[in-house]
């Protein structure tokens, strides 16, 4: 299947500028995005210091073995992301392309699919917010009222990665379509570039996000 | 000459290049989604006129009579919202900006000009939420939403207009993106930073504010939400949560969201100050690095608005004292620009009439701001109608003023037609008196005590609020007017030329209205900017 | 006019299968260590080498993963513009909380 010509857009002079116009308009989005997260990061910061056994106690109602499994699962995910960028920008054959990509969604997928079982333990367990909320086994010396704050947090920013996920989802399986298709060049890959800084930055979150939320005391409640 | 037996044909343009609503619906030529975005704003400046004029209103006599307490509180917190989020955000940038940038440039279009019309369309969608407020009672928080009042007690449609705010944000930061994104990477060959106009620095310098900031009150607003429905505590204190910490996350966006009020009008001051004086603006390189630093030194402010929340003292002194640093880039803008017209060559068309009204008034709310920077002062002054007076004079007497003057200076370039002349100076004239008379009264109101929000007043304040509500009449007279004959010029204005006021910048050398993709040949820039000195080399010799 | 300048972009490096292989394994051995050094009692300075750990993971991804090493002096500027006003946030509220006891209040 022979590739395509770079697809310039007419108000562009050339490749190189709409290349370099992408690339930039993506990294100054994922600076909005960065200061997004970055709230729900200052609500955190000022509630655990306001009420850090809260915080630990809630904190260890979360399996932290999911936590690392998903970390591990988003990490490979990360590395098969730049693998299909690398091989678009380096012509090794749409189908090395395509594979790193189906690779990329799967482990995203795996990812998607723990939090989702995790979500699920904690509906069960009454540990989510609103009409619900019960916790069970809470620690009689430590204020229960504040562990909404945290548990709050949890689905706030667990939930805001997570749908940040699902979005990254959707890109890859139009990536991986039109990979497939033969659209990807070495002259031109950009959206490939493009989605995959995306990804990125969206593991970079869960990178904070895991010690922050799974890993406040882990020994809790122990001996 | 020929003897027309049929009208002249008008020349392509923008205007007519592909007619009925599909190809304005989905176009992506920047000149007319700057056309939409003129339209959708101008909407929602009559709506937060009908609240203001409600507010005034019930304020000429000290009872609450006109309205009950709870309707008063949606009058208010109504015409925040809508002037804040709906109007004056967008009002330059998405209009002027979108319009010109590529022009002055030497581009084509925008960067991503599909992005462009996802921005109105998402502008829209919010802007359908806050009709729908509107229509099912309002809400009455308060355009600020201070919590817990709008997370745990307010009982009106505090989710619907959260929403609708939410969804506007990520217009603004999709035309920020696109700006940042243009001006860097589709200059024309030759056109180096230095070589800009004053306006493109502006937007620029606004754009920044709008990717950094306005995500941080997207989240607080979902943060907002989250409270609303689920009750987590995040803002309760009844649960451990810091109305505060709302404040903080609150006014880290708002306080630079009002530079990006501002930034846009002194950029269209620059342009107008340097035309009607022939004169490059003095002290470019200044006027251009003050819009940077006020947009960096805006970002840390915010905690002026929160010097009696029971915020640090400590915090309260840092924020007092950069406050007042803050105040230098704008106070160097309007050194330079009251330099640039001594002993040039003052034309007073109505553009520089707003221009010049801008300086006067911009200068006044910025020093009363100065009165508020004052942590002792403010302590007296917070909360009071010295506060409204102070934002009214830079929002009103400023970006308004700079957004209608940039009406006038850029209305022949993108309709190609004039309006009447004599019309525009005496509805600038209402304005400018209009204006005083309402917000003056209210300096004098808010020193003397006056709470702001409250409808009802010792008997004693009533003639500062009936000279007030007096001017507001005269203020709202004074908008229709250019309003309509802005649209009598579109069928009868005659018709303008390239350049009917003789500027400099690349905008001004294509045809007014200008063709779709404005420039035939991408220019090459060799001169600076504002070379006004070489026109008149050229025309005496 | 679709058709590409002679040289490739400046922008097109082709970073070796080792390094991000290399990154890769650096990303997981930090997250090891981060779980093991939370098993451990150290006090506030848990917190301290948790995040010291994820930045130099988020390093790492930024430099490697999304070729900020090798790409334009203007990204890089808008990564560290980014971090900066993120800090700016953080920081500066965190003076407030930190400091609102410090002055007493007249009468208590």
């Amino acid at each position: 299947m022979a590739s395509h010509a770079t697809v310039l857009r007419h108000h562009f002079e050339n490749g190189e500028q709409q290349k370099e116009a992408s690339s930039l308009g993506m990294w100054v989005f994922l600076l909005t995005e960065l200061m997004f997260f970055g709230g729900m990061f200052m609500a955190y910061l000022a509630y655990r210091q306001a009420y850090p056994d809260s915080f630990a106690a809630a904190s260890s109602k979360l399996n932290v073995t999911l936590g690392m499994c998903n970390t591990l699962v988003l990490i490979g995910s990360s590395l098969t992301m730049a693998l299909a960028v690398r091989c678009a920008a380096a012509g090794s054959g749409k189908k090395l392309v395509v594979l790193f990509l189906i690779l990329t969604l799967l482990l995203g997928g795996v990812f998607l699919g723990i939090k989702a079982k995790e979500y699920h333990d904690k509906w069960i367990h009454h540990e989510v917010p609103g009409a619900n909320f019960h916790p069970e086994d809470w620690p009689k010396n430590v204020d229960m009222s504040h562990a909404s704050l945290y548990f709050g947090l949890y689905f706030g920013m667990t939930g805001l990665h997570a749908s940040h996920m699902v979005i990254g989802v959707g890109l890859l399986l139009f990536l991986i379509i039109r990979a497939n298709q033969g659209a990807y060049t070495p002259e031109w890959h950009t959206p490939v570039e493009m989605v995959g800084l995306y990804w990125h930055f969206v593991d970079i979150v869960w990178i904070f996000l895991f010690p922050l939320l799974y890993l406040i005391d882990p020994n809790f409640g122990r001996q | 000459m020929l003897t027309a037996t049929r009208a002249p044909e008008r020349p392509s343009s923008y205007l007519t290049d592909g007619y009925g609503l599909k190809s304005w619906l989905l176009t992506s030529d920047h000149k007319r989604i700057a056309i939409l975005y003129l339209i959708s704003i101008t909407f929602f400046f009559f709506i937060g006129g009908i609240f203001a004029a409600l507010i005034r209103l019930e304020l000429a006599t000290p009872a609450g009579d006109l309205l009950e307490s709870d309707v008063y509180n949606k009058m208010f917190t109504m015409h925040g919202i809508v002037m804040i989020f709906f109007f004056l955000i967008p009002s330059i940038p998405a209009t002027l900006g979108n319009f010109l940038i590529p022009e002055m440039i030497g581009a084509k279009d925008l960067a991503f000009p599909r992005i462009n019309l996802l921005s109105w369309y998402i502008y829209v969608f919010g802007g359908i939420f806050v009709v729908y407020v509107l229509l099912t009672g309002g809400v009455d928080t308060g355009w600020t939403f201070y919590t817990p009042f709008s997370t745990s007690y307010s009982n009106t449609k505090v989710m619907a207009a959260a929403v609708g705010i939410f969804i506007a944000g990520f217009s603004s930061i999709l035309t920020g993106l696109n700006f940042i994104v243009t001006i860097h990477r589709m200059r024309a060959p030759g056109l180096s930073w230095f070589r800009l106009p004053l306006f493109v620095w502006a937007h620029y310098a606004t754009s920044m504010i709008q990717i950094l900031g306005t995500p941080v009150v997207a989240v607080t607003i979902l943060l907002v939400a989250m409270e609303r429905g689920l009750h987590i505590g995040i803002f309760d204190p009844a649960l451990g949560g810091d109305p505060v910490l709302f404040q903080h996350l609150f006014w880290f966006y708002s306080h630079p969201a009002v530079y990006i009020m501002i930034l846009p009008s002194m950029g269209v001051i620059s342009e107008i100050i340097s035309t009607f004086t022939r004169r490059r603006p003095f002290g470019y390189t200044f006027i251009a690095f003050s819009s940077v630093a006020i947009a960096v030194f805006g970002f840390l402010v915010w905690g002026h608005h929160l010097f009696v929340s029971s915020q640090s003292v400590y915090a309260g002194m840092v924020f007092s004292i950069l406050s007042y640093v803050v105040a230098i880039p704008s106070a160097i803008k309007v050194f330079n620009w009251t330099a640039t017209m001594y002993k040039g060559s003052v034309e007073l068309s109505t553009p520089m009439l707003y221009a010049i009204g801008f300086i006067g008034l911009f200068t006044i709310g910025g020093l009363t701001g100065l009165f508020l920077a004052c942590l002792g002062m403010d302590v007296h002054l917070t909360d009071t109608y010295f506060v409204v007076a102070h934002f009214h004079y830079v929002m009103v007497g400023g970006a308004i003023m700079g957004y209608l003057a940039g009406l006038h200076f850029w209305w022949p370039k993108m309709t190609g037609r004039m309006y009447p002349v004599l019309w525009s100076k005496i509805a600038g004239v209402i304005i400018f008196l209009g204006f005083n008379l309402t917000f003056f009264p209210q300096f004098i109101l808010g020193f003397l005590g006056m709470p702001r929000r409250y409808h009802v007043y010792p008997p004693e304040f009533q003639v500062y609020n009936v000279l007030s509500s007096a001017g507001a009449t005269v203020l709202g007279l004074g908008y229709l007017i250019p309003f309509i004959y802005f649209m009598w010029s579109l069928k009868y204005g005659k018709p303008a030329g390239p350049n009917p006021w003789g500027a400099t910048g690349l905008e001004w050398q294509i045809p007014s209205p200008p063709p779709t993709e404005n420039f035939e040949v991408t220019p090459v820039v060799t001169v600076e900017a504002y070379e006004y000195h070489a026109q008149e080399v050229v025309e005496v010799g | 006019m679709s058709t590409q300048n002679a040289h490739s972009e400046h922008s097109v490096h082709i970073v070796p299968i080792p390094v991000y292989l290399g990154v890769f394994f650096a990303l997981v051995i930090g997250t090891l260590v981060t779980w093991q050094v939370s098993l451990l009692d150290l006090g506030r300075l848990n917190a301290v080498v948790a995040l010291t750990i994820a930045v130099c993971k988020a390093t790492l991804v930024v430099l490697f993963f999304m070729h900020v090493k090798y790409s334009t002096k203007l990204t890089k500027l808008v990564v560290v513009c980014g971090i900066f006003w993120l800090l700016l946030l953080l920081t500066i509220t965190e003076a407030d909380l930190l400091t609102r006891t410090w002055m007493g209040v007249p009468g208590r």
